[in-house]
């Protein structure tokens, strides 16, 4: 008896051992299964990350390049400076005619063929529901209502201070919502799962609802209409991408032109200023405070909430027109042409002629006069022939640059014929913000927060800073907050804390790179301001993919980008790769070895 | 011998560019440092299979004499570098995988309930976290059988791989 049991025990006890070490051996295997789907994401998420923020900085640069190039040109006339200057600036146009404008969309006929949904002002909830509702199945809003909704939505903006005050008294919850850009279903689905803004409901979108997506009119109209509906509980922050010169790039402008064609450019005008009269930040209870970016170390919210926020047309480029219109006044008093005795920047092609270019469209009647198609090189040339020379080749690499960025081309009706009046009504109705001013804004609408402490340029993005966790604590501190609620990066969580939950990344646009690419997210303040989160996915297909098959997905899209960017990029790139860049190279590699080792 | 030496300084070149491209991947801050806990992705991303228990004896030498949280390059790069050298925690061939699932099932259904491979998965061994569990389900239960055919799910994963 007592053997036999022994031997039973010791069999008994060999046979869970090895079942012990038989699932020891499952599970290492299965944990770096896991861990090389992990590496692998990451590196997609790297790729996607890289192009799009390189994307952004090379805008930037184009726009430094212009920039320069303003500043340190010096034409032989105002007519000159003028016409460079319109290539930048889409003038605003002074307020009597904006207004003219604006009462344009009354004589917009709306044919009776037109099935989509109608609105008349003041806007009832109802209405604003049923454009919701419209946009679900699909519905197109006609430009004349376009148009009045954001005229209305303009007049109400413009009476709110640039930090938006909430109070929880009022509203029971308070949800805050990230980046959408221009996903529409994300927006619905949002309101199907979180319920209509409402009284009781109050709601804060963080800024960047258009771009790169195809929904971004609709997404406008929507939180325009609730906003006017709602006028208390329902609040929008400027973000980076409400900016015409970003839009020009990222898709937005595009779309308004695709969808509304000959009344697409009054709209696009109409947005450029609703855009700037847009809140830059929201303050909860006077503790949480609700912007775009981040801070900087040199963030003043007192500043910010002094400063006339519609100055700031784009946070793209900064210019002085004071400094235009002295150049000009020099220029004029001078009569120089001052090339003549001036080292050429290196950009300038030397002292060669060009045909006049099919690219430029150029109408400015005042310019032609003085502009000769071609000089055989080797005539002596006087000062006044050798500026108009430079002064042709530069306009037409400025077109040529300008083309390749997207800029519109200058049209005719917006370069009246030149006169020095006009320039200077020009500059005193449209004041310009200071520098400090517009790097205030561009602090909070640009910025990314980091891990070491600090505060140093956001040379990834091209503008705004990383900001480390003291330049967080200094500021809470400093105002009395609580904490920070940010949007503007990508998260494949849909939000992520840091700084010692300090700061809270909330970012709404589901599968932004790609179908299983990442969730969204946004968040729920409630009287004790804890935030609650709430994650989606709003594409009933990720639900159904397993993890490697999500990861897989994201991955080829990823490799297709990049070899778009490779192609794109190719001579370029092999520069490049002669110079050993660093980066690039390792990036390539990380991704070949990767493919190697699968 | 010399060239023996050769190829050794070849291969730890080698090495050290791979160590150094997946360490990369995890360091968000560019500052030459990891999380700890991403230091096991690391390592397995590497081609190393080590158990949980080898994976903590590993952090362990990678660490500081304070732990910080972060893990160095300067640190991990040597160590790492000995483990490819070694060829230490080699990956697991599919035939021995396969003899380890036919332990779990010794009556030789060819499958294991997913009752069974939860019991396994989350009380033997270095047992799986409930996240590690449900991610593993997703993929490996047939949900008509609510079974693993091991074999199939074993063949399926290595081709997924490659």
């Amino acid at each position: 008896m007592g053997s036999g049991t022994s031997t039973q025990h010791h069999f008994a006890f060999q046979n869970a051992e090895k079942a012990f070490r038989a699932a020891a051996l499952i599970q290492r295997w299965y944990r770096r299964y896991v861990a090389r789907l992990e590496m692998r994401r990451r590196c997609t998420w790297s790729i996607f990350q890289s192009i799009e923020y390189a994307g952004q900085q090379d805008q930037v640069k184009l726009h430094n390049f212009f920039s320069y190039l303003v500043d340190h040109f010096t034409p032989s006339s105002h007519n000159e400076r003028d016409f460079l200057n319109r290539i930048f600036t889409e003038e605003r146009s002074p307020q009597a005619s904006e207004t003219q404008n604006c009462g344009d969309y009354d004589s917009i006929e709306v044919p009776d063929s037109y099935t989509g949904p109608r609105l008349s002002f003041p806007l009832l909830p109802d209405h604003a529901t049923a454009l919701v509702e419209a946009f679900r199945r699909k519905q197109r809003l006609h430009a004349r209502y376009v148009l009045n909704l954001l005229h209305e939505a303009r007049k109400h903006l413009v009476q709110l201070p640039n930090i938006n005050q909430v109070s929880t008294c009022y509203s029971e919850e308070i949800t805050v919502c990230g980046d959408l850009h221009g996903q529409l279903d994300d927006l619905i689905f949002i309101f199907y799962k979180n319920g209509l803004p409402s009284p009781e409901r109050a709601y804060v979108f963080n800024g960047d609802f258009v771009d790169r997506g195809k929904d971004s009119v609709e997404i406008l109209m929507v939180l325009f209409a609730f906003m006017l509906v709602y006028p208390k509980e329902f609040h929008l922050n400027r973000g980076n991408h409400e900016d015409h010169i970003v839009n020009l790039r990222y898709g937005f402008t595009k779309e308004v032109m695709h969808k509304y064609k000959i009344h697409g450019k009054k709209i696009l005008k109409l947005l450029q200023d609703v855009f700037c009269w847009l809140p830059l930040a929201t303050l909860v209870d006077e503790k949480v405070l609700i912007l775009h970016g981040g801070v900087s170390d040199r963030t003043d919210l007192e500043l910010l909430a002094k400063l006339d926020r519609h100055k700031i047309v784009s946070t793209m480029r900064y210019k002085t027109r004071k400094e235009n219109k002295k150049q000009a006044e020099e220029k004029g008093n001078a009569n120089q042409t001052g090339s003549a005795g001036r080292p050429s920047p290196w950009f300038l092609p030397q002292s060669r002629s060009l045909p006049s270019s099919p690219l430029r469209p150029s109408t400015h009647k005042a310019h032609r006069a003085g502009r000769s198609s071609s000089v055989p090189c080797g005539v002596p040339l006087d000062p006044k022939e050798l500026s108009r020379r430079v002064r042709r080749s530069v306009d037409l690499e400025l077109e040529r640059c300008r083309q390749q960025a997207g800029f519109p081309a200058i049209k005719e009706k917006e370069e009246p014929s030149s006169s020095e009046s006009e320039v200077d009504s020009d500059a005193e109705e449209q004041p310009q913000p200071t520098p400090e001013e517009w790097r205030q804004v561009v602090d909070i609408l640009w910025s990314d927060p980091m891990a070491q402490e600090g505060c140093r340029a956001n040379t990834v993005r091209g503008g705004g800073c990383y900001f480390g966790p003291n330049v967080t604590e200094r500021l809470l501190q400093k105002y009395h907050l609580q904490f920070l609620i940010r949007s503007h990066e990508c998260k494949p969580e849909g939000y992520e804390f840091c700084h010692s939950r300090k700061v809270l990344t909330i970012f709404s646009a589901s599968n932004y790179y790609e179908v299983g690419s990442n969730r969204g997210a946004y968040v729920k303040l409630g009287p004790d301001l804890t935030p609650h989160i709430m994650q989606f996915q709003a594409n009933k297909a990720t639900h159904t993919l397993t993890m490697r098959q999500r990861i897989s997905r994201v991955e080829e899209s990823a490799l297709r980008a990049l070899r778009e960017k490779l192609f794109a990029h190719s001579s370029d790139i092999l520069v490049e790769f002669k110079k050993h860049d660093k980066d690039e190279t390792a990036l390539l590699s990380n991704q070949l070895f990767h493919n190697q080792q699968e | 011998m010399a060239d023996d030496r050769d190829r050794d300084k070849v291969a730890v070149a080698e090495f050290h560019k791979k160590i150094k491209e997946a360490f990369e991947v995890f360091d968000h801050e560019s500052n030459n440092t990891v999380d700890v806990r991403e230091v096991g992705t690391i390592i397995r991303s590497l081609g190393c299979c080590p158990s949980e228990g080898e994976l903590h004896d590993l952090i362990a030498e990678v660490e500081e004499e304070e732990p910080t949280g972060y893990i160095r390059f300067e640190k991990f790069l040597p160590v790492m570098t000995e483990v490819l050298l070694e060829r230490r925690y080699r990956p697991i061939p599919e035939d021995i995988l396969l003899r380890a699932f036919e332990v779990l099932d010794p009556a030789k259904r060819g499958f294991l309930s997913k009752d069974e491979l939860i019991k396994y998965m989350t009380e033997e061994g270095e047992p799986f976290s409930q996240e590690e569990m449900e991610e593993m389900l997703s993929a490996a239960i047939d949900p008509e059988s609510n079974s693993i055919h091991y074999k199939d799910y074993i063949t399926m994963m290595v081709i997924d791989e490659n």
